[in-house]
Protein backbone atom coordinates (compact mmCIF):
# COMPACT_ATOMS: atom_id res chain seq x y z
CA UNK A 1 0.00 0.00 0.00
CA UNK A 2 1.27 3.36 -0.88
CA UNK A 3 1.73 6.11 2.09
CA UNK A 4 0.62 9.55 0.82
CA UNK A 5 3.30 12.24 1.98
CA UNK A 6 2.66 15.05 4.42
CA UNK A 7 2.22 17.43 1.66
CA UNK A 8 0.44 15.05 -1.01
CA UNK A 9 -2.17 14.57 2.38
CA UNK A 10 -2.13 18.39 2.97
CA UNK A 11 -3.09 19.35 -1.02
CA UNK A 12 -5.51 16.57 -1.00
CA UNK A 13 -7.45 18.50 1.67
CA UNK A 14 -7.16 21.52 0.44
CA UNK A 15 -8.72 20.43 -3.21
CA UNK A 16 -11.86 18.72 -0.86
CA UNK A 17 -11.74 21.67 1.15
CA UNK A 18 -12.18 23.99 -2.11
CA UNK A 19 -15.30 21.90 -3.11
CA UNK A 20 -16.66 22.46 0.77
CA UNK A 21 -16.14 26.00 0.45
CA UNK A 22 -17.88 26.78 -2.32
CA UNK A 23 -20.98 24.81 -1.01
CA UNK A 24 -20.87 28.19 1.28
CA UNK A 25 -20.15 30.41 -1.23
CA UNK A 26 -20.15 29.31 -5.19
CA UNK A 27 -18.29 32.04 -6.23
CA UNK A 28 -15.24 30.96 -4.17
CA UNK A 29 -12.51 30.94 -6.87
CA UNK A 30 -9.45 29.42 -4.98
CA UNK A 31 -7.91 28.46 -1.13
CA UNK A 32 -5.13 29.87 -0.28
CA UNK A 33 -2.72 29.47 2.57
CA UNK A 34 -3.72 26.17 4.46
CA UNK A 35 -1.87 26.03 7.56
CA UNK A 36 -2.68 23.80 10.57
CA UNK A 37 -2.77 25.89 13.83
CA UNK A 38 -2.09 24.03 17.27
CA UNK A 39 -4.43 21.81 17.83
CA UNK A 40 -5.46 18.85 20.16
CA UNK A 41 -4.40 15.49 19.56
CA UNK A 42 -7.98 14.26 18.25
CA UNK A 43 -9.21 17.60 17.01
CA UNK A 44 -7.57 19.41 14.09
CA UNK A 45 -8.20 23.11 13.73
CA UNK A 46 -6.65 24.72 10.05
CA UNK A 47 -6.58 27.80 8.66
CA UNK A 48 -7.27 29.10 5.17
CA UNK A 49 -8.29 32.09 2.98
CA UNK A 50 -11.35 31.48 0.33
CA UNK A 51 -10.32 33.96 -2.69
CA UNK A 52 -13.33 35.36 -4.48
CA UNK A 53 -14.25 38.55 -6.66
CA UNK A 54 -15.57 40.08 -4.00
CA UNK A 55 -12.59 39.67 -1.83
CA UNK A 56 -10.29 37.37 0.51
CA UNK A 57 -12.00 35.33 3.63
CA UNK A 58 -9.92 33.98 6.60
CA UNK A 59 -11.87 30.87 7.80
CA UNK A 60 -11.41 27.89 9.82
CA UNK A 61 -12.16 24.04 9.61
CA UNK A 62 -12.20 22.15 12.88
CA UNK A 63 -12.45 18.36 11.59
CA UNK A 64 -11.32 15.40 13.27
CA UNK A 65 -10.08 12.19 11.37
CA UNK A 66 -13.09 10.00 12.31
CA UNK A 67 -10.97 6.35 12.47
CA UNK A 68 -13.26 4.30 14.32
CA UNK A 69 -11.38 4.77 17.17
CA UNK A 70 -13.13 3.18 20.82
CA UNK A 71 -15.19 6.38 22.22
CA UNK A 72 -13.16 7.58 25.46
CA UNK A 73 -16.49 8.38 26.82
CA UNK A 74 -19.54 6.64 28.16
CA UNK A 75 -21.58 9.56 26.18
CA UNK A 76 -24.91 7.97 23.54
CA UNK A 77 -23.10 8.36 20.12
CA UNK A 78 -26.46 10.11 18.93
CA UNK A 79 -24.25 12.62 17.17
CA UNK A 80 -20.42 13.23 16.57
CA UNK A 81 -18.83 15.30 18.75
CA UNK A 82 -17.91 17.53 15.68
CA UNK A 83 -21.30 17.91 14.87
CA UNK A 84 -22.75 18.24 18.51
CA UNK A 85 -20.06 21.21 18.90
CA UNK A 86 -21.53 23.23 15.42
CA UNK A 87 -24.73 22.98 16.96
CA UNK A 88 -23.50 24.18 20.45
CA UNK A 89 -21.64 26.73 18.77
CA UNK A 90 -25.08 28.04 16.83
CA UNK A 91 -27.12 28.04 20.29
CA UNK A 92 -24.75 29.62 21.90
CA UNK A 93 -24.60 32.59 19.19
CA UNK A 94 -28.47 32.79 19.19
CA UNK A 95 -28.00 33.02 23.40
CA UNK A 96 -25.70 36.06 22.30
CA UNK A 97 -22.89 34.41 23.41
CA UNK A 98 -19.54 35.26 21.61
CA UNK A 99 -18.92 32.52 18.90
CA UNK A 100 -17.29 32.02 15.87
CA UNK A 101 -20.14 31.03 13.12
CA UNK A 102 -20.27 28.06 11.32
CA UNK A 103 -20.93 28.10 8.10
CA UNK A 104 -21.20 24.56 6.86
CA UNK A 105 -20.81 21.10 8.72
CA UNK A 106 -19.16 18.41 6.91
CA UNK A 107 -20.45 15.61 4.87
CA UNK A 108 -19.45 11.85 4.97
CA UNK A 109 -19.32 12.48 0.95
CA UNK A 110 -16.95 15.70 1.33
CA UNK A 111 -14.48 13.15 1.96
CA UNK A 112 -12.44 15.20 4.48
CA UNK A 113 -13.54 13.38 8.00
CA UNK A 114 -16.01 14.77 10.78
CA UNK A 115 -16.10 18.71 11.73
CA UNK A 116 -17.20 22.55 10.36
CA UNK A 117 -16.21 25.44 8.56
CA UNK A 118 -16.41 28.24 10.81
CA UNK A 119 -15.51 32.21 9.97
CA UNK A 120 -11.66 33.25 11.33
CA UNK A 121 -12.36 35.51 14.74
CA UNK A 122 -8.90 37.93 14.69
CA UNK A 123 -7.44 37.63 18.34
CA UNK A 124 -5.25 36.21 20.60
CA UNK A 125 -5.53 32.27 22.01
CA UNK A 126 -2.08 31.99 23.68
CA UNK A 127 -2.76 32.02 27.63
CA UNK A 128 0.78 33.69 28.06
CA UNK A 129 0.34 36.18 25.77
CA UNK A 130 -3.11 37.58 27.26
CA UNK A 131 -1.82 37.53 30.94
CA UNK A 132 1.25 39.49 30.09
CA UNK A 133 1.65 41.60 26.56
CA UNK A 134 1.34 45.19 27.02
CA UNK A 135 -1.44 44.94 23.78
CA UNK A 136 -4.25 43.53 26.22
CA UNK A 137 -3.31 45.95 29.15
CA UNK A 138 -6.76 47.51 28.20
CA UNK A 139 -8.62 44.00 27.55
CA UNK A 140 -7.35 42.41 30.83
CA UNK A 141 -9.22 45.49 32.80
CA UNK A 142 -12.69 44.24 31.48
CA UNK A 143 -12.24 40.47 30.73
CA UNK A 144 -13.24 38.78 34.00
CA UNK A 145 -16.13 40.42 34.06
CA UNK A 146 -17.04 39.38 30.44
CA UNK A 147 -15.97 35.83 31.54
CA UNK A 148 -18.73 36.27 34.25
CA UNK A 149 -20.91 37.51 31.54
CA UNK A 150 -20.69 35.05 28.69
CA UNK A 151 -20.74 31.85 31.17
CA UNK A 152 -24.17 33.91 32.72
CA UNK A 153 -25.34 33.61 29.33
CA UNK A 154 -24.38 29.97 27.89
CA UNK A 155 -26.12 29.07 31.51
CA UNK A 156 -29.39 30.36 30.70
CA UNK A 157 -29.65 28.52 27.09
CA UNK A 158 -32.76 26.89 27.23
CA UNK A 159 -31.64 23.13 27.80
CA UNK A 160 -34.46 21.34 25.83
CA UNK A 161 -33.59 22.22 22.79
CA UNK A 162 -30.31 20.60 22.70
CA UNK A 163 -29.11 17.59 21.48
CA UNK A 164 -28.77 14.72 23.74
CA UNK A 165 -25.63 15.73 26.31
CA UNK A 166 -24.51 13.61 28.73
CA UNK A 167 -25.44 14.73 32.89
CA UNK A 168 -21.84 15.08 34.56
CA UNK A 169 -22.64 15.13 38.23
CA UNK A 170 -19.69 16.07 40.72
CA UNK A 171 -19.66 12.69 42.27
CA UNK A 172 -19.71 11.17 38.86
CA UNK A 173 -16.47 13.73 37.65
CA UNK A 174 -14.83 12.37 41.06
CA UNK A 175 -15.31 8.77 40.24
CA UNK A 176 -14.63 9.12 36.86
CA UNK A 177 -11.53 10.51 37.86
CA UNK A 178 -10.40 8.22 40.62
CA UNK A 179 -10.62 4.97 38.65
CA UNK A 180 -7.97 6.76 36.19
CA UNK A 181 -5.85 7.35 38.80
CA UNK A 182 -5.91 3.91 40.23
CA UNK A 183 -5.67 2.62 36.84
CA UNK A 184 -2.23 4.51 36.33
CA UNK A 185 -0.84 3.20 39.80
CA UNK A 186 1.23 6.07 40.52
CA UNK A 187 1.05 7.15 44.51
CA UNK A 188 0.25 10.56 44.91
CA UNK A 189 -0.61 11.61 48.16
CA UNK A 190 -1.40 15.15 47.51
CA UNK A 191 -4.18 13.67 45.34
CA UNK A 192 -5.49 11.11 47.79
CA UNK A 193 -5.78 14.30 50.53
CA UNK A 194 -7.64 15.99 47.81
CA UNK A 195 -9.87 13.00 46.93
CA UNK A 196 -10.56 12.85 50.73
CA UNK A 197 -11.55 16.98 50.80
CA UNK A 198 -13.85 16.30 47.87
CA UNK A 199 -15.85 13.67 49.05
CA UNK A 200 -16.32 15.23 52.46
CA UNK A 201 -17.19 18.48 50.97
CA UNK A 202 -19.52 17.37 47.88
CA UNK A 203 -22.13 19.90 47.17
CA UNK A 204 -25.87 19.02 46.99
CA UNK A 205 -26.66 18.61 43.66
CA UNK A 206 -27.75 21.71 41.85
CA UNK A 207 -31.02 23.46 41.24
CA UNK A 208 -31.28 22.56 37.58
CA UNK A 209 -28.16 21.02 35.02
CA UNK A 210 -27.37 23.83 32.85
CA UNK A 211 -25.51 23.80 30.03
CA UNK A 212 -22.03 23.84 31.40
CA UNK A 213 -19.08 24.74 28.52
CA UNK A 214 -16.44 22.26 30.54
CA UNK A 215 -13.37 24.26 29.12
CA UNK A 216 -14.15 27.50 29.90
CA UNK A 217 -10.33 28.93 30.32
CA UNK A 218 -7.56 31.12 29.19
CA UNK A 219 -6.37 29.35 26.34
CA UNK A 220 -10.03 28.63 24.71
CA UNK A 221 -10.92 32.12 24.74
CA UNK A 222 -10.19 34.63 21.59
CA UNK A 223 -9.29 37.82 23.02
CA UNK A 224 -8.38 41.13 21.47
CA UNK A 225 -7.77 44.80 22.63
CA UNK A 226 -11.82 45.34 23.85
CA UNK A 227 -11.75 41.81 25.51
CA UNK A 228 -13.48 39.03 24.62
CA UNK A 229 -14.29 37.94 21.14
CA UNK A 230 -15.39 34.22 20.81
CA UNK A 231 -15.57 31.24 23.37
CA UNK A 232 -13.94 28.16 21.40
CA UNK A 233 -13.84 24.60 22.23
CA UNK A 234 -17.22 23.17 23.22
CA UNK A 235 -16.20 19.61 22.82
CA UNK A 236 -16.35 19.06 26.58
CA UNK A 237 -20.26 20.41 27.03
CA UNK A 238 -22.45 18.76 29.04
CA UNK A 239 -25.19 19.75 31.51
CA UNK A 240 -24.23 20.16 35.19
CA UNK A 241 -23.67 22.65 37.55
CA UNK A 242 -23.14 26.02 36.50
CA UNK A 243 -20.55 26.54 39.11
CA UNK A 244 -17.68 24.07 37.88
CA UNK A 245 -17.51 26.62 34.48
CA UNK A 246 -16.35 29.43 37.30
CA UNK A 247 -14.12 27.26 39.20
CA UNK A 248 -12.11 25.53 36.39
CA UNK A 249 -11.39 29.21 34.76
CA UNK A 250 -9.73 29.65 38.54
CA UNK A 251 -7.70 26.64 38.17
CA UNK A 252 -3.93 27.71 38.74
CA UNK A 253 -2.91 26.02 35.51
CA UNK A 254 -4.10 28.61 33.78
CA UNK A 255 -3.07 31.69 35.34
CA UNK A 256 0.47 31.11 32.80
CA UNK A 257 2.32 32.39 36.22
CA UNK A 258 0.13 35.23 37.38
CA UNK A 259 -0.84 33.87 40.09
CA UNK A 260 -2.32 36.81 42.33
CA UNK A 261 -4.81 37.07 39.41
CA UNK A 262 -7.51 34.23 40.31
CA UNK A 263 -9.39 34.31 37.43
CA UNK A 264 -6.99 32.89 34.06
CA UNK A 265 -4.12 35.23 35.19
CA UNK A 266 -5.90 38.38 34.09
CA UNK A 267 -8.86 39.22 36.86
CA UNK A 268 -10.21 39.23 40.29
CA UNK A 269 -12.64 37.00 41.48
CA UNK A 270 -14.93 40.00 42.30
CA UNK A 271 -15.53 41.19 39.03
CA UNK A 272 -15.90 37.43 37.21
CA UNK A 273 -18.90 37.81 39.96
CA UNK A 274 -20.17 40.73 39.12
CA UNK A 275 -20.28 40.25 34.93
CA UNK A 276 -21.89 37.04 36.00
CA UNK A 277 -24.60 38.76 38.23
CA UNK A 278 -24.85 41.31 35.82
CA UNK A 279 -26.13 38.69 33.19
CA UNK A 280 -28.89 37.15 35.46
CA UNK A 281 -26.31 34.62 37.23
CA UNK A 282 -26.04 33.76 41.18
CA UNK A 283 -22.76 32.63 42.31
CA UNK A 284 -22.22 30.40 45.16
CA UNK A 285 -18.60 30.69 46.14
CA UNK A 286 -18.29 27.14 48.04
CA UNK A 287 -19.14 25.52 45.18
CA UNK A 288 -16.92 27.46 43.05
CA UNK A 289 -13.99 26.61 45.35
CA UNK A 290 -15.56 22.84 44.94
CA UNK A 291 -15.13 22.68 41.47
CA UNK A 292 -11.39 24.92 41.47
CA UNK A 293 -10.66 22.10 43.37
CA UNK A 294 -11.69 19.10 41.31
CA UNK A 295 -10.32 21.50 38.09
CA UNK A 296 -7.03 20.94 40.09
CA UNK A 297 -7.07 17.36 40.71
CA UNK A 298 -8.25 16.93 36.95
CA UNK A 299 -5.53 18.91 35.23
CA UNK A 300 -2.76 16.52 37.31
CA UNK A 301 -4.74 13.72 36.97
CA UNK A 302 -4.88 14.29 33.08
CA UNK A 303 -1.56 14.91 33.07
CA UNK A 304 -0.20 11.84 34.52
CA UNK A 305 -2.50 10.24 32.06
CA UNK A 306 -1.09 11.85 29.06
CA UNK A 307 2.33 10.70 30.17
CA UNK A 308 1.16 7.25 30.57
CA UNK A 309 3.00 4.56 28.84
CA UNK A 310 1.91 3.78 24.92
CA UNK A 311 0.76 0.18 24.66
CA UNK A 312 2.93 -0.64 21.87
CA UNK A 313 5.71 -0.54 24.36
CA UNK A 314 7.81 1.92 22.38
CA UNK A 315 8.62 5.24 23.98
CA UNK A 316 6.72 8.36 24.96
CA UNK A 317 7.11 10.98 22.65
CA UNK A 318 9.16 13.46 25.02
CA UNK A 319 5.84 15.70 25.04
CA UNK A 320 3.62 13.42 26.82
CA UNK A 321 6.78 12.76 29.21
CA UNK A 322 7.38 15.90 30.01
CA UNK A 323 3.77 16.62 30.86
CA UNK A 324 3.78 13.91 33.15
CA UNK A 325 6.37 15.92 35.74
CA UNK A 326 3.65 19.01 35.04
CA UNK A 327 1.57 16.74 37.73
CA UNK A 328 3.48 18.43 40.62
CA UNK A 329 2.37 21.62 39.70
CA UNK A 330 -1.04 20.72 40.59
CA UNK A 331 -0.19 19.17 43.76
CA UNK A 332 1.01 22.84 45.16
CA UNK A 333 -2.06 23.98 44.09
CA UNK A 334 -4.15 21.97 45.22
CA UNK A 335 -2.30 22.15 48.95
CA UNK A 336 -2.67 26.19 48.45
CA UNK A 337 -6.02 25.69 48.44
CA UNK A 338 -6.93 22.77 50.61
CA UNK A 339 -3.60 23.20 53.62
CA UNK A 340 -2.23 27.00 52.80
CA UNK A 341 0.85 27.34 54.86
CA UNK A 342 0.93 30.25 57.60
CA UNK A 343 1.39 33.64 55.94
CA UNK A 344 -0.15 32.03 52.37
CA UNK A 345 -3.20 34.11 50.90
CA UNK B 1 31.88 4.75 45.12
CA UNK B 2 34.24 4.65 42.21
CA UNK B 3 33.79 8.99 40.70
CA UNK B 4 33.73 8.56 37.08
CA UNK B 5 34.76 11.50 35.06
CA UNK B 6 33.02 13.76 33.75
CA UNK B 7 30.25 12.85 36.02
CA UNK B 8 26.45 11.88 34.82
CA UNK B 9 25.34 15.87 35.46
CA UNK B 10 28.39 16.98 33.66
CA UNK B 11 28.05 14.60 30.70
CA UNK B 12 23.98 15.96 30.49
CA UNK B 13 25.27 19.34 30.72
CA UNK B 14 27.11 18.77 27.87
CA UNK B 15 24.13 17.33 25.94
CA UNK B 16 21.58 19.83 26.99
CA UNK B 17 24.03 22.52 26.25
CA UNK B 18 24.41 21.55 22.29
CA UNK B 19 21.04 21.07 21.86
CA UNK B 20 20.47 24.64 23.23
CA UNK B 21 23.62 26.29 21.49
CA UNK B 22 23.92 24.37 18.51
CA UNK B 23 20.84 21.71 17.45
CA UNK B 24 18.14 23.55 17.93
CA UNK B 25 18.70 27.17 16.50
CA UNK B 26 19.04 24.96 13.29
CA UNK B 27 15.59 23.62 13.30
CA UNK B 28 12.00 24.50 12.90
CA UNK B 29 8.75 23.68 13.45
CA UNK B 30 7.49 20.70 15.13
CA UNK B 31 11.49 19.69 15.77
CA UNK B 32 12.43 22.84 17.28
CA UNK B 33 9.64 23.17 19.78
CA UNK B 34 10.30 18.86 20.37
CA UNK B 35 14.07 19.63 21.18
CA UNK B 36 13.14 22.64 23.24
CA UNK B 37 11.09 20.17 25.30
CA UNK B 38 13.93 17.39 25.49
CA UNK B 39 16.42 19.96 26.51
CA UNK B 40 14.01 21.38 29.51
CA UNK B 41 13.54 16.96 29.78
CA UNK B 42 17.70 16.67 30.28
CA UNK B 43 17.25 19.74 32.66
CA UNK B 44 14.82 17.39 35.08
CA UNK B 45 17.03 14.42 34.86
CA UNK B 46 19.50 16.61 35.78
CA UNK B 47 18.33 18.09 38.56
CA UNK B 48 17.08 14.88 40.09
CA UNK B 49 20.52 13.27 40.12
CA UNK B 50 21.42 16.21 41.90
CA UNK B 51 19.01 16.58 44.58
CA UNK B 52 17.42 13.71 44.62
CA UNK B 53 19.64 11.72 47.19
CA UNK B 54 19.31 14.58 49.63
CA UNK B 55 15.35 14.79 49.12
CA UNK B 56 14.70 10.98 49.02
CA UNK B 57 16.11 11.02 52.64
CA UNK B 58 14.62 13.62 53.97
CA UNK B 59 11.09 12.10 52.51
CA UNK B 60 11.92 8.58 54.05
CA UNK B 61 12.66 10.18 57.20
CA UNK B 62 9.62 12.19 57.52
CA UNK B 63 7.37 9.06 56.15
CA UNK B 64 8.70 6.84 59.37
CA UNK B 65 7.46 9.90 61.39
CA UNK B 66 4.37 9.83 60.49
CA UNK B 67 2.07 7.74 63.04
CA UNK B 68 1.34 3.98 62.04
CA UNK B 69 3.50 3.96 59.13
CA UNK B 70 5.73 1.04 59.13
CA UNK B 71 9.82 1.09 58.08
CA UNK B 72 9.62 -0.54 54.20
CA UNK B 73 11.12 0.23 51.55
CA UNK B 74 10.17 4.09 49.99
CA UNK B 75 7.63 2.60 47.71
CA UNK B 76 5.58 0.64 50.11
CA UNK B 77 5.61 3.45 52.67
CA UNK B 78 4.11 5.61 50.30
CA UNK B 79 1.62 3.08 49.82
CA UNK B 80 0.71 2.83 53.29
CA UNK B 81 0.12 6.55 53.37
CA UNK B 82 -1.74 6.89 50.28
CA UNK B 83 -4.07 4.20 51.44
CA UNK B 84 -4.19 5.69 55.37
CA UNK B 85 -5.39 8.69 52.88
CA UNK B 86 -7.88 7.09 50.87
CA UNK B 87 -9.49 5.07 54.06
CA UNK B 88 -9.51 8.13 55.76
CA UNK B 89 -7.47 6.68 58.57
CA UNK B 90 -5.71 9.50 58.21
CA UNK B 91 -7.14 13.32 57.56
CA UNK B 92 -6.18 17.05 58.00
CA UNK B 93 -5.60 16.50 61.96
CA UNK B 94 -3.54 13.76 61.03
CA UNK B 95 -0.08 15.24 63.32
CA UNK B 96 2.61 15.82 61.05
CA UNK B 97 1.09 14.99 58.08
CA UNK B 98 0.31 18.28 56.42
CA UNK B 99 3.75 19.41 56.63
CA UNK B 100 5.21 16.41 54.97
CA UNK B 101 3.04 16.77 52.15
CA UNK B 102 4.17 20.29 51.82
CA UNK B 103 7.60 19.51 52.17
CA UNK B 104 7.55 16.57 49.42
CA UNK B 105 5.83 19.09 47.34
CA UNK B 106 8.01 21.42 47.44
CA UNK B 107 11.43 18.90 46.97
CA UNK B 108 9.41 17.63 43.61
CA UNK B 109 8.72 20.75 42.41
CA UNK B 110 12.55 21.65 42.78
CA UNK B 111 13.35 18.43 40.43
CA UNK B 112 10.08 18.76 38.04
CA UNK B 113 9.46 22.86 37.87
CA UNK B 114 11.37 24.92 39.45
CA UNK B 115 10.01 27.70 37.51
CA UNK B 116 6.13 27.33 38.48
CA UNK B 117 4.84 30.28 39.90
CA UNK B 118 3.49 28.67 42.91
CA UNK B 119 6.51 27.25 43.57
CA UNK B 120 8.33 30.54 43.66
CA UNK B 121 5.54 32.11 45.91
CA UNK B 122 5.90 29.42 48.46
CA UNK B 123 9.49 29.29 48.56
CA UNK B 124 9.24 33.22 48.87
CA UNK B 125 6.93 33.28 51.79
CA UNK B 126 8.62 30.33 53.55
CA UNK B 127 12.31 32.55 53.45
CA UNK B 128 10.04 35.20 54.96
CA UNK B 129 10.81 35.41 59.06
Amino acid sequence: MKTITPSEAESQLCERLFQVTRRVDPNVTALTGLCRLSGGANQETWSFTAQSPAGETPMILRRTMASGKPATSPEPAAMSTMALEACLLGHAASAGVAVPQVQTVLEPDDGIGDGFLMNFVAGETLGGRIVRDTAFTGARKVLAYQCGQALAAIHQIPVAPLPDLPVLTAIETIDGYLAQHRASGTLRPVFELAFQWLGNNLPSPPEQNVLVHGDFRNGNLIVGGKGLRAVLDWELAHLGDPMEDLGWLCVNSWRFGRTDLPVGGFGHRKDLIAGYEAGGGSVDIARVRFWEVLGCLKWGIMCQGMASAPPDGKPRRVERAAIGRRSSETEIDLLNLLAPCEGDK
Amino acid sequence: MMQSSPSAIELLESVTAFLRNDAIPKLSGREAFDARVAANVLDIVERELRLAPKTDAAERDSLTRLPGIREDTFEVMNRQLCEKLASGQYGFDTPGLIDHLWMITLNRLSIDQPGYSSYHAAIHNRSQP
